[in-house]
């Protein structure tokens, strides 16, 4: 087994040598990696690079992560357009809109999928990029684009001008408040079924190949807006299915953790406060048991931080009705490690994540005991086994 | 015939580019660019977006002046010109 790691400063693989894992720089040295992961299909190694002046680019590597190079590149077509917060106004007494349409360009990208003979990016601003020719050329998804939850049709007309889909600090580093498309979820057994989520809009879902999208927010509640049960704007950090098991689906919210065991159609809440579990980034799901998930919580929206300076992983094995902290093996004093929402992934029993304080851990006992498996890292943006 | 002269960091994503003298027949900027972009394909979406703008933390010089129009690139070039392609430093 070994896993592959996106980091600010390159990539990295972890692969167990004479029985310990050992990190290696396995590409893109100095430059920003926000998801690297193997396409299981075709086994190509795909990056989401984030060059802090050249802008967001793909990344392939045909031969394991020995070498690298551009593939096609992700533009926005050039008709495409989106509704934005207006600009600041120089002149005090001026009124403005909520929002003005301004054409899109590529900010980031931030998450990628893989369904059988398709790949799959999501990007900042808010938008859905496919290939089916192994990555020659990408398409924006247009039925999600011009969703009437954002807008409706700009391409042919100038749409509702209101937009639900409102901006995420993922998008801040690019000197703009847009939304994103971070988690892009595949249908092993019906890959016509898609589920995405966005920062800070909610989840949507395709049951036709991309054809069209209605929203899966039914039962989700937020702790931000005046109608906690709105259809839109709440802030999924992360959403996954059981592989196995497609009808039961996870998400770790800004607003808590939920489950779903009707495909997304209702939510639960699952939270359990008392035992830390409510706030986090990533969530795992085990892809032959859809009642099990993993989270690693944080301390509150407001903090950002592990709770009491102790790392831990919470599992449920029962669809969220109980969770267990696993801490053996994990630091449980001093330690302040911030794992963002790629960075935990499950298969087959070992768990691995990464923090921002570039350690790794590693459990190949379903997370009862933890190993550390690289310290001294860059930032650790993502973490994926293949 | 414009010098074209890049920062060092773009001979990593395009190392055919390293030690080339890049003599090009440009009257503006972005003849500039798309002249690279033939020498160098997929080098114009590093220095531009998707709609030709120039990018936020990239700089052009042409005879040390730092270019007006970032949009449409419509600076003029001159026969002799030197034009200097950089990384905007912003900060740090």
């Amino acid at each position: 087994m070994r896993a592959w790691v996106g980091t600010r400063k390159g990539t990295f693989v972890i692969e167990k040598v004479g029985g310990a894992w050992r990190p290696r720089l396995a590409g893109h040295a100095g430059m920003g990696v926000n998801y690297v992961a193997p396409d299981p299909g075709t086994g190509t190694l795909w990056a989401a690079l984030g060059h802090g002046h050249w802008g967001a680019k793909l990344s392939r590597s045909d031969d394991g992560g020995a070498s690298w190079r551009d593939a096609s590149q992700i533009k926005y077509p050039q008709d495409a357009r989106h509704l934005v917060p207006p600009p600041p106004s120089e002149d005090p007494e001026a009124a403005s809109g909520p929002v003005v349409i301004q054409p899109a360009t590529l900010l980031k990208l931030w998450v990628l999928a893989f369904g059988p003979g398709r790949i799959y990016v999501g990007t900042i601003p808010g938008g859905l990029f496919t290939s089916d020719d192994d990555g020659g050329h990408f398409a924006l998804n247009r039925p999600l684009w011009s969703h009437e939850s954002r807008g409706g049709d700009l391409f042919e007309g100038e749409g509702s001008g209101t937009t639900h889909w409102f901006g995420t600090p993922a998008a801040a580093d690019t000197g703009e408040f847009a939304p994103g498309i971070h988690s892009i979820a595949v249908d092993p057994k019906d890959p016509q079924r898609v589920l995405v989520a966005i920062s800070t809009a909610g989840v949507l879902e395709t049951t036709d190949g991309g054809a069209s999208w209605r929203s899966r927010n039914r039962g989700m509640l937020n702790d931000y807006l005046p109608d906690p049960a709105a259809e839109w704007g709440h802030d999924p950090h992360f959403v996954t299915l059981s592989a196995n098991h497609p009808e039961h689906v996870w998400q770790q919210n800004h607003s808590g953790v939920f489950y779903s065991d009707d495909g997304a159609a209702s939510w639960r809440k699952v939270s359990d406060p008392d035992r830390g579990v409510h706030f986090g980034f990533p969530i795992a799901a085990d892809a032959d048991d859809g009642r099990t998930a993993w989270v690693v919580p944080g301390k509150s929206d407001a903090a950002r931080m592990t709770i009491d300076g102790a790392l831990f992983v919470a599992r449920t094995s029962d669809g969220g009705q109980s969770w267990e902290p696993l801490r053996e093996g994990l630091p449980q004093a001093n330690a302040y490690d911030v794992v963002y929402r790629h960075a935990l992934d499950h298969q087959r029993g070992c768990l691995a994540f990464g923090s921002t304080t570039g350690n790794l851990y590693v459990s190949e006992d379903r997370g009862d005991r933890w190993a550390c498996a690289a310290t001294n890292l860059p930032p650790i943006y993502s973490v994926r086994w293949g | 015939m414009a010098r074209v002269e890049l920062t060092r960091h773009l001979h990593t994503f395009f190392p055919q580019l390293e030690g080339m003298d890049l003599e090009l027949d440009a009257a503006t900027v972005a003849d500039v660019v798309k002249a690279l972009e033939e020498r160098a394909p997929g080098i114009a979406f590093y220095l531009c977006d998707e709609r030709g703008r120039l990018r936020r933390h990239v700089n052009v010089f042409v005879d040390e002046e730092m270019i007006a129009d970032r949009t449409r690139l419509k600076d003029r070039v001159g026969p002799s010109s030197r034009v200097l392609i950089v990384q905007a430093l912003s900060g740090g």
